[in-house]
């Protein structure tokens, strides 16, 4: 018993597929990086403009504006969602390449809920399409159409749980052997609060991004509102971003507190703590922006996005700094047992094949008791010597093919079907000449 | 397999795989990769005709297309990811590390189709306010028939891969995998069959979209069934020539595939409900090409038989793979080929992390063959629903009770009765003890449960193994 084992005595270290990386890590690294971030972003738009559909709706009940709000809305979600999808093909192509132990671990202990977001994000997607196409209609049936929207937000709340709990459990196989299904993973420290900080990122991102889709000069506002103006609807998307960033600072220090030991290194301070001050710096010119006229509300949007694309960056990047933090050595030592046991198998692969090198070469004449082993091999499941199993006993075949060798041949290698009550039996193309007729001297040999 | 084991004892793992993935391709060769060039086609007509009527009803039939494309059909290719690392995580691990590059430049395409799709659709009311709009539009939806089909043509190298890696297996070089023996001739049959399938969704279409007696429904149903009849022939040649290249070991299987092994004689009677499947879509097709008025009833058989034809040809293909999951590499139970010498010698309980007991004793055989169970038969097989085990011996044996002799007699020797299954990977005594579980969960009907639900035990090595 090595020390390493003793100490890891609850941690699983399985073996790694042995097919090498399809590219140099740094490269996979980025791919994941970047195509992440591209998906977040739609996630985040999908998310959050079902939310403000939602609410939107709501609020449209008593004021028609809010309800004409609510569809404009509506209308960017098809969009959206469709490159949120889409988006979403590259990173998990990348995690399943870098994390194939970790992140396939996680699924199977979550299993039931990680393939319930097919069902789930499908039924979503199906509902914000009539929900859409048939505003006009469902105006006489507000409840329904509401309730569309509701469930499609319900579900859209649920789904980044799933994805969140997967790959917070992958982190941590020490975990692993304590998991019952998805909730006990679910209510591991540190989901909620990734969760709450996605939720908030959700917000700030469709503020901006709506801000920015109602003030285009192309966008034709004061012909669809009729009391809401264009200046009011960007300072609410304008608040909203300033309001939902302001709580990540409830959220960022809840997620480092409940962040595990083996998590956690000085690397991922490095990226926090520009990360904070540039958040600091984007609230400092969204308030400006808030509190200015309507000529200057958008005066430093430009900056306000690339800083906070900036902190982002930040984010994830310290996001794969804590994976690779806790994962570290723990995908040493996978590396380490899957060397040797691939070595293992070789070595006996190798001596299986000097074996059969030596084996004696299968004499020209048929052989009785060459055609034994085959017997055993390939019809001893089914056929005995004297009682039927699945098919009939040998004796059964001796007495029929007694004088006609060639025929059992011919059946053998290709049967037909005799018998009603009996199984068609499989043919045996693969048996050689040679072999055949060994098979058939054991067989006709049997008095 | 080295995983923790998702396991679902009433459908089966098999079945889980195959719904999303049958769903998935129904919807793409039909509403996606056929469906773009006919639309397209439609609207270039309507243009070429100053026919507004002809371009609305194109405009109707890709709105069903992106409906349930972005819908239910993106998910459920998503889902055919999501249940492949489930069901099938050794496998489906080791495909994209050698097809890394292929998905993402897959990913690419497909990034792209959805912007086309996206514009394509949503741009359609707006094409109609000029000529050059017009044109511009149409574009579009030559750009996306493009994309659709490279889609499929990248996918179609990964599932001709697992058929038969050709010369990987030597090399393993992602060139010598893409050129794989059976991918031409996946991609021949494949591509008129999505045309073949639009064609009839189109055809059943018609008669929701256009008035009875109308000259829209006319020209659309002619075009329609010019469509189908002229890739009818495709189908036809893309068949043989698919069919010509399946290695004879599996042709010979293909007779198992389509039914089961007392029902092989089935595949006969299946060439001719295909036969007969493409001869009455002609029939129809023909029918309609006469001008005559098409009723519901009649338009719906067309679409049902040429999707319930790429069903058959998918359950098909699925199985002639058998018993390998990638093709003289990996067997279905997730075991290599290289494996086996050394885990037949020693047992594979030695060598597995996520189990109770990694060495057999008196006391602990039933539990050690139910985890034996579950990392050699539950990727194909459930204890009691479908495909059991337990129904299975009997069936075979025809009796309630099972003979554990004779049983072990049969695993040894069932991957030469039974091709489609691989050879047991452990020992001789894991036999036994499976054998023991088997006899046990028949006595006691239990489901065996996958970790999604009990969690993994974690067994201790004792140093390096």
């Amino acid at each position: 018993m090595n020390i390493i084992s003793l100490i890891l005595a609850n941690v699983p270290v399985p073996k790694d597929i042995p097919l090498p990386l399809p590219a140099p890590e740094w490269l996979l690294v980025g791919v994941l990086i970047f195509s992440f971030l591209c998906h977040i972003l739609f996630v985040n738009l999908m998310v959050g403009g079902t939310l403000l559909t939602f609410f939107a709706q709501l609020k449209g009940l008593k004021e028609k504006d809010y309800d004409t709000l609510a569809h404009e809305i509506a209308k960017t979600i098809t969009v959206n969602k469709s490159m949120a999808v889409v988006l979403g093909v590259a990173p998990l192509l990348a995690i399943n390449t870098l994390y194939t132990v970790y992140f396939y671990s996680a699924n199977a202990l979550t299993g039931l809920f990680w393939i319930s977001i097919v069902p789930l994000v499908t039924v979503a997607f199906l509902l914000t399409y009539p929900h859409k196409y048939l505003w006009e209609k469902l105006q006489n049936n507000k409840g329904l159409h509401i309730s569309m929207i509701g469930a499609a937000s319900g579900i859209f709340l649920f789904i980044p749980l799933i994805f969140l709990t997967n790959i917070n459990l992958m982190l941590y196989p020490d975990k692993w052997g304590t998991i019952t299904g998805f909730f006990s993973a679910m209510f591991l420290p540190n989901v909620f609060p990734r969760y709450l900080h996605f939720i908030f990122a959700s917000l700030t991102a469709t503020g901006l991004f709506l801000f920015y889709y109602f003030g285009r000069e192309s966008y034709s506002f004061e012909k669809k509102f009729l009391t809401l103006s264009r200046y009011e609807v960007r300072k609410r998307m304008y608040s909203l971003a300033f309001m939902a960033t302001l709580l990540q600072f409830v959220a960022g220090p809840l997620i480092l507190l409940t962040l595990p030991s083996i998590a956690i290194s000085w690397n991922l301070f490095y990226l926090l703590g520009p990360a904070i001050l540039l958040a600091i710096y984007s609230l400092y010119l969204m308030w400006n922006g808030i509190n200015a006229n309507e000529e200057m509300i958008g005066k430093d949007f430009k900056k306000v996005v690339i800083t906070l694309s900036v902190v982002v960056v930040l984010m994830v990047s310290g996001r794969h700094v804590v994976r690779e933090t806790a994962l570290g050595p723990h995908k040493k030592l996978v590396k380490e047992r899957t060397l040797a046991y691939e070595s293992k198998i070789q070595e006996a692969f190798q001596s299986k094949a000097n074996e059969k090198e030596g084996a004696i070469v299968i004499s020209e004449k048929p052989n009785k008791e060459e055609g034994g082993k085959i017997f055993r091999g390939n019809c001893s499941a089914c056929h005995s010597l004297k009682t039927k199993v699945v098919g009939p006993p040998v004796t059964e075949m001796v007495s029929i093919y007694k004088k006609d060798r060639s025929a059992l041949i011919a059946w053998i290698k290709a049967p037909g079907k005799k018998r009603k009550d009996y199984p068609q039996m499989p043919g045996f193309p693969s048996l050689s000449p040679g072999e055949l007729d060994s098979l058939a001297e054991y067989i006709l040999d049997n008095p | 397999m080295d995983f923790p084991i998702f396991h679902l004892d009433f459908m089966g793992n098999r079945l889980l795989i195959a719904v999303i993935a049958i769903l998935h391709v129904l919807i793409n060769h039909s509403l996606a990769v056929g469906l773009a060039p006919l639309v397209t086609y439609f609207e270039y007509l309507g243009w070429k005709n100053k026919s507004q009527e002809m371009d609305q009803f194109a405009s109707k039939v890709m709105f069903v297309g992106f409906v349930i494309t972005t819908s239910l059909g993106a998910m459920t290719g998503v889902g055919i990811w999501l249940s492949a690392s489930l069901v099938s995580p050794a496998s489906i691990g080791s495909l994209i590390r050698v097809f890394f590059w292929a998905w993402f430049t897959e990913w690419i395409v497909f990034v792209t189709e959805v912007v086309l799709i996206l514009l394509y659709f949503l741009t359609w009311k707006k094409s109609l306010q000029s000529e050059e709009a017009k044109k511009k539009h149409i574009k579009f939806g030559i750009a996306l028939s493009i994309f659709s089909w490279i889609t499929m043509a990248i996918i179609v190298a990964i599932l001709s891969f697992m058929m038969d890696p050709g010369s990987w297996s030597q090399t393993k070089s992602f060139v010598d995998a893409v050129i794989n023996p059976v991918y031409m001739a996946q991609l021949a049959f494949r591509t008129p069959v999505a045309m073949f399938m639009a064609g009839t969704v189109v055809l059943f279409l018609s008669v929701f979209f256009t008035e009875k007696g109308s000259p829209l429904r006319k020209s659309v149903t002619k075009t329609t069934s010019i469509w189908i009849l002229g890739w009818s022939i495709w189908v036809v040649v893309g068949s043989i020539f698919y069919y010509s290249v399946i290695p004879d070991m599996m042709a010979n299987n293909l007779s198992t595939a389509v039914g089961t092994m007392e029902f092989s004689n089935w595949y006969d009677s299946l060439l001719v409900v295909m036969g007969v499947g493409i001869i009455s879509v002609i029939g129809i097709s023909l029918y309609s090409l006469s001008g005559k008025n098409l009723p519901i009833a009649l338009s719906i058989i067309p679409v049902l038989i040429s999707f319930s034809l790429l069903t058959v040809f998918e359950r098909a293909r699925e199985f002639i793979r058998k018993p390998f999951v990638i093709g003289n590499y990996m067997y279905s139970n997730m075991f290599r080929i290289e494996e086996y010498p050394l885990l037949q010698k020693e047992g594979i309980l030695k060598y597995a992390t996520y189990v109770k007991h990694d060495s057999i004793t008196e006391e602990n055989i039933v539990e050690a063959g139910k985890d034996i169970f579950l990392l050699t038969c539950s990727r194909c097989h459930t204890s009691h629903g479908i495909n059991s085990v337990v129904k299975k011996f009997q069936t075979m044996y025809g009796s309630p009770d099972l003979n554990p002799d004779a049983m072990v007699a049969y695993i040894q020797g069932m991957h030469n009765a039974r091709y489609f299954m691989p050879p047991f990977p452990g020992s001789e005594l894991e036999m036994k003890a499976l054998v023991t579980y088997i006899q046990k969960t028949k006595d006691y009907p239990i489901p065996t449960e996958g970790a999604q639900e009990t969690g993994v035990s974690i067994s201790i090595k004792r140093g390096h193994q």
